[in-house]
């Protein structure tokens, strides 16, 4: 599990993929496995395969992570941001980032509370009010070190805590990416891909032009998903609970599950006696959305892990989780051929 | 040591208001190798003597409060959540996606938590959250974490501080452990300066809530003269410009009815010859520092007060200056070595 946290340390914001790029291609089990970076960023690696059916299967994970754009530095050496991906611009305040290749430090600040009148203290406040201090002296001094366009992503370290979860940031989506990292060390009985995709947060871009290249019969994505388990929530309300084993989606914003896919993957389940269960609600997407859509159409299936505070510093998951979608995709995936007739 | 290790030093020590007795114990550490006497009193303050060279010395007490703002369990809830309460004027603000520490029978890492946006109403987006709309995520089952965590342990951010450009630094406790960092680096100067004054250094308990250890600590030293050290409002671009200073312009020196006057003048006067660069910090009513306790402890203590420009005050992010915190430390050094001749009134009872 160490790999996980060495994949959230890596910064790699929507469009500026390159550092878990370079980290996944040497990692890669074993050298001899082929890969290839396309012109969007996407890397996709081909597995090994024993030949036995003509299925061809595409995994995808997405590379990027949410974070922060600068957008301008005003007068007093102070930087401006947008957003990169959704995110809750309530739990800015206070945050430490590092901005550009050069990672200069920074925070996120806003007046102290000692100094807000009763309205400001009883508001969020908007995002267009926050901004990066990186103690530049002036704009000039802030020049030096930082430019507009450059990204900012959460100074936040991995910690393993509690029974078997991990505090990160960006563990939407390495814990996908770890997963195909560790699928690609087993041969498989038809041709395998392993697609690590870039700007998913931002559109689902990597995968669309991954899965035209790639053109599978069967798409599987392997992602993390809201979990919303927590006090202050309705039972109702909860998509996914923590610890209770990979989700598998009948539907998000984005793309249906495959019936055959699903059923496969819930006999798998069953027959190993590895727990799953359903993401509960329809909300998200994903890049099954562009994968299943994609060609003369793939038969596509997402597998999450669940995942609470997503799209922040402090995302957690549970091990168990991680591990058991490993396991249940691991054995589905052997046994789709049959399933699928093929 | 330089400033910025033993600032980060000092910030890591969790000294959340009221639980000061977790960390008494390792800032006497710092003052003992550089005094004559260092003990903590019941309260917990943590006090280091240095005896002054002259016969008709006079007492100098220099207080840097050394507690922080920090959160209480107030209940469980299942699934191995924790409910908080505030220690001191916590800004829910910047709590929310943060790392903690509750400091139960042992130190049980945990995340703050709330609803999630996806299940806001677009009016409750537009809210400032209460605490108690805020949990702590511990990742345990909760027979396991009733084991380890009671209602009313302490809980404290996680935010080491960082280096920054330009001397900076950034993290959590900055307020006011800068202000006990000087206290160390006035200790310091005092090994080479002969001082006529008899020295006081007193890091102090319980400000954010109720200036207890000024309180406690000026009646029992009754000192002639009072020093505070404390952070102020740093300059930020939200804020209103007369209520913050710039970083790195100048020594923050407290004006107004909490402090003496005659005492602030040779403050300022000691500034001058010494070339160190001061700002006017002006406080008509409240000075909202311990000032407020030591000005009318016994018979009236006088007392000055410099402060240390910090920005975003209360936050895991509070940002300051290291050449502020030397220049205070020097300043404060060289002011108190000095013959205090200034005569206050007579005593006419």
């Amino acid at each position: 599990m160490e790999k996980l946290a060495e994949l959230t340390r890596l910064d790699g914001i929507s469009g500026n993929e390159h550092i878990v790029r370079e980290y996944i291609k040497q990692n890669l089990a074993g050298e001899s496995l082929e890969h290839y970076t396309d012109s969007i960023g996407n890397l996709i690696v081909k597995g090994k395969s024993s030949g036995a059916s003509d299925l061809k299967v595409m995994l995808a994970a997405h590379m990027d992570e949410v974070g922060l754009m600068i957008t301008y530095i005003t007068e007093d050496g102070k930087l401006k941001f947008s957003t990169v991906g959704g995110m809750d611009s309530r739990i800015l305040i206070g945050q430490h980032v590092r901005v550009g290749d050069k990672k200069i430090p920074g925070v996120i600040g806003y007046k102290s509370i000692h100094i807000q009148d009763r309205a400001e203290r009883e508001s969020a406040v908007k995002l267009k009010n926050l901004y990066i201090d990186i103690a530049a002296k002036d704009k000039e001094n802030a020049q030096e070190l930082v430019n507009t366009g450059d990204y900012a992503a959460f100074a936040s370290e991995p910690v393993f805590f509690g029974e078997e979860r991990i505090k990160a940031k960006a563990l939407d989506d390495r814990a996908g990416c770890l997963v195909i990292m560790e699928l690609l060390k087993e041969v498989w009985p038809f041709e395998l891909y392993g697609c690590f995709t870039v700007q998913e947060e931002v559109g689902l871009r990597g995968a669309t032009v991954a899965a035209n290249r790639v053109r599978p019969d069967v798409g599987i994505v392997l992602e993390t998903t809201t979990c919303a388990d927590v006090p202050e929530v309705k039972e109702h309300e909860v998509s996914t609970v923590m610890g209770a084993g990979p989700s598998l989606s009948f539907a998000d914003r984005t793309s249906i599950g495959d019936r055959d896919l699903l059923d496969h993957f819930i006999k798998t389940s069953q027959k190993e006696g590895i727990p799953f269960q359903w993401k509960r609600t329809t909300a998200g997407g994903n890049d099954a959305g562009k994968i299943q859509t994609s060609g003369t159409g793939v038969k596509t299936l997402t597998v999450s892990i669940p995942c609470r505070y997503i799209h922040s510093p402090v995302s957690v998951l549970d091990l168990k989780d991680l591990r058991n979608m490993l396991n249940l995709v691991g054995k589905a995936l052997h046994t789709l051929p049959q399933a699928l007739g093929r | 040591m330089n400033t910025g290790t033993l600032i980060e030093q000092l910030c890591d020590i969790n000294a959340p208001t009221g639980y000061e007795h977790l960390a008494a114990e390792k800032l006497k550490e710092y003052f003992e190798p550089l005094c004559d006497k260092a003990y903590i009193d019941p309260f917990y303050n943590v006090i280091g003597y240095k005896k002054g060279t002259s016969p008709n010395s006079k007492s100098v007490m220099i207080t840097a409060h050394y507690d922080q703002i920090g959160m209480i369990v107030s209940g469980y809830e299942k699934g191995g959540f924790l409910r908080i309460s505030n220690l001191g004027g916590i800004d829910t603000k910047a709590l929310m996606a943060r790392e903690v520490i509750v400091h139960g029978r042992e130190d049980v890492f945990g995340v703050i938590g709330a609803k999630p946006p996806h299940l806001l109403t677009a009016k409750e987006t537009e809210k400032n959250l209460k605490i108690t709309g805020l949990f702590i995520d511990t990742g345990y089952s909760d027979d396991v974490l009733k084991k380890k965590v009671s209602i009313g342990d302490s809980v404290t951010i996680v935010s080491p501080v960082v280096e920054m450009e330009n001397k900076c630094v950034s993290g959590r406790s900055l307020d006011n452990r800068a202000g006990v960092a000087t206290l160390v680096l006035i200790l310091n100067e005092l090994q080479t300066i002969k001082h006529a004054n008899d020295i006081y250094v007193v890091a102090t308990v319980q400000e954010e809530t109720s200036l207890l250890g000024a309180s406690i600590s000026s009646y029992t030293l009754n000192p002639d003269l009072a020093v505070v050290i404390d952070v102020c409002h740093g300059d930020m671009p939200d804020a209103d410009k007369s209520q913050c200073f710039t970083l790195n312009k100048g020594v923050p020196i407290g004006i107004g009815p909490a402090f003496h006057q005659d005492y602030t003048k040779a403050l300022f006067d000691v500034a001058k010859k010494e070339r160190i660069a001061t700002q006017r910090s002006i406080e008509p009513s409240d000075p909202g520092t311990e000032a407020l306790a030591t000005q009318v402890s016994r018979l009236g203590i006088p007392t000055v007060a410099v402060s240390i420009p910090l920005r975003y005050m209360h936050t895991g992010a509070e940002l300051i200056s290291l050449s502020d915190v030397e220049s205070v430390a020097t300043l404060v050094a060289r002011y108190i070595a000095g013959e205090l001749d200034v005569t206050v009134g007579q005593n006419l009872i």
